[in-house]
């Protein structure tokens, strides 16, 4: 039975010869990771089992990383109760303020996850992953606390939509914009219950800073996980991080995928998602004059260091636009490192942002930049909702870092293909 | 089982920051939740629903954040179902974990209106419109789902060495 690259790792972890999509397993778990907000609700369902210890102390890690450092008391108790549980159940992997990032820049940037791993996550976008050749997806509280439990979980094993990508991407391009072209294609439900499977040509252009946003964004599209294929670039990065030992699982040429979306990498334009879904994706021929108030660029999607690298390129010596409050999140303290060391911080305060410590705060609306009714921001998060940044009358754009950062110097919602040049 | 109740009705994309929306994650307490269910949709429905109301909704209910909160706020607030023409798969799984009662069916999500009364025998796989009299036939859950429900969720099926 040929298989897809998702059902060869799910089959290999279930300890089935093959699987087929809308068959039940339950899957052997290299990974189960919980953040300061879904792991409490976790931690009281783990009580109920009245069990001393977790299925293995190195494959459950906790990231306080939503509302930390604490924004209130409740957050306090909260990130408290992960502490204690961490610390009685003696986890090796709790990051805690200090040694905590945005936990989907963390985990890969520690080595945590290698290709061929099936990994689950209190937090949909676990499916960053993917972009490691790991099987991986989000799952809610409970699923986390099973996980911890018994080191499994029961899945139905999807189909896929496969991705070919071809080409290469044009200056001040990026993943992200790949993604929001491809949800705007597809829609917000256009892979449920499926798998991505990125491959083709294509990949070799993309960096895994690239493929990393891409797969943390599948989950936008309702995808049940997103993946690339294998390359030397993932086994680099596997590879420089210390992870363990990469297992390649590659897609049968035979396999059956539901349906097959060609993607010329150099026909993508910067795209920007319009409010309140991520499935409204357009292109500056048919965006206009769209002022704006603030613009956030971080999180688990657009936080790492090329992207922070991008906005720089562009902000360089130019001063933010008046009366726009410009928020930058280094996903990591080893990216905040990096990012002084190479004078990206300084760039950013003499224009005129503020750099703030490793926090989810403003993506979901939690803190360090909440919007008020009628406010509009930019954001390279991944999610516009309605409220999920404040107010319910406020309103989010979705968009690449180099998008973020040429809105942020103009005052409204701007191209980096304007203010630099092609 | 079998769950009658009026009907509350919503649209598609239904996401789980408008169920629960963040600012209120800093706690796990049921009560609480329940008290800002929907609050960024429809700021009547925590006083307007009943115990054992059914929220009829569009496609992809319960999209977004994997938060389990979600469906812990709905069921805290009293709904004993969710009907819908398709539901996001980590908030389908989370209702089944924690016992919230969910089910997939495009034409009573489509006819249904909001005030009727329904009644719902999800093991004979039967909606009932009692406003209008009209019935649906729903698809049974998969036997590995069921053996959850019937355990009384996740965590109680492994209690019970099911899992």
């Amino acid at each position: 039975m040929a298989m897809t690259m998702t059902q060869k790792i799910l089959a290999a972890h279930s300890g089935k010869e093959s699987v087929s999509a809308g068959e039940l397993i339950l899957a052997d778990l290299d990974l189960v990771l919980g953040n300061d907000i879904t792991s409490p609700v976790a931690i009281k369902e783990f009580a109920k089992l009245g069990k001393d210890s977790v299925f293995d102390k190195n494959k459950v890690t906790m990231v306080m990383d939503h509302f930390a450092p604490n924004k209130d008391i409740k957050a306090a108790e909260q990130c408290k109760m992960c502490r204690d549980f961490c610390v009685e159940k003696d986890i090796t992997h709790f990051y805690d303020v200090g040694e905590m990032g945005i936990e989907h820049a963390l985990l890969p940037e520690k080595g945590l996850v290698t290709a061929g791993n099936v990994v689950i996550g209190a937090d949909s976008h676990t499916c960053t992953y993917g972009a490691l050749g790991a099987f991986s997806t989000g799952v809610g509280s409970t699923d986390m606390a099973c996980g911890m439990a018994v080191g499994k979980a029961w899945f139905k094993v999807p189909s896929a939509i496969k991705i070919a990508l071809t080409g290469s991407l044009r200056r001040y391009v990026s993943g992200k914009d790949v993604i929001l072209h491809i949800i705007g294609k597809i829609g917000v439900d256009g892979a449920l219950y499926r798998s991505m499977e990125f491959t083709g040509e294509g990949l070799s252009s993309l960096s895994m800073a690239d493929r990393l946003c891409i797969a943390n964004m599948a989950i936008e599209a309702g995808a049940k996980n997103g993946i690339f294929e294998v390359d030397d670039i993932t086994l680099d990065y596997i590879r420089e991080h210390g992870g363990a030992e990469p297992v390649i699982y590659s897609a049968d040429s035979d396999a059956e995928y539901d349906e097959i979306i060609n993607i010329d990498l150099s026909q993508i334009e910067p795209t920007v998602a319009f409010p309140h879904l991520p499935e409204n994706a357009r292109t500056f021929d048919n965006i206009g004059e769209v002022k704006i108030d603030q613009v956030v660029i971080g999180s688990c999607t657009n936080g790492r260091l090329e992207d922070l690298i991008a906005a720089a390129e562009i902000m360089k010596g130019h001063k933010v636009a008046k009366n726009v409050r410009v928020i930058i999140i280094p996903a990591t303290q080893q990216i905040y490192l990096d990012a002084m060391e190479m004078g990206l911080l300084r760039t950013f305060i003499e224009c005129g942002a503020v750099v703030s410590t490793p926090t989810c705060g403003p993506c979901l609306g939690g803190y360090m930049g909440i919007l008020a009714a009628g406010e509009r921001a930019v954001t390279t998060t991944n999610r516009n909702f309605v409220g999920r940044m404040g107010h319910p009358d406020s309103e989010v754009y979705l968009a690449s870092p180099a998008t973020a950062a040429a809105s942020a110097l103009t005052g409204r919602i701007t191209s980096p293909w304007e203010v630099m040049e092609k | 089982m079998k769950y009658t109740g009026k009907v509350i009705k919503y649209g598609d994309n239904v996401d789980t920051d408008v169920i629960i929306p963040a600012r209120y994650l800093n706690t796990s307490d049921h009560a609480e939740l329940a008290s800002h269910c929907m609050e960024d949709l429809d700021k009547t429905f925590v006083n307007r629903v009943k115990k054992g109301d059914i929220i009829i909704a569009g496609q992809n209910f319960g999209c977004g954040s994997s938060r389990e909160h979600a469906p812990i706020a709905i069921k805290a607030s009293g709904i004993s179902l969710v009907i819908a023409k398709s539901f996001a798969r980590i908030f389908y799984r989370n209702a089944i974990n924690i016992g919230l009662a969910i089910v997939e069916c495009p034409a009573a999500a489509e006819e249904i209106s909001e005030g009727d009364k329904v009644e719902a025998d999800l093991d004979n796989g039967m909606i009932r419109n009692l406003t209008t009299g009209r019935e649906y036939k729903t698809a049974p859950f998969p036997e590995f789902v069921q053996k959850i429900i019937e355990n009384g969720g996740l965590m109680q099926s492994i209690s019970n060495g099911v899992i």
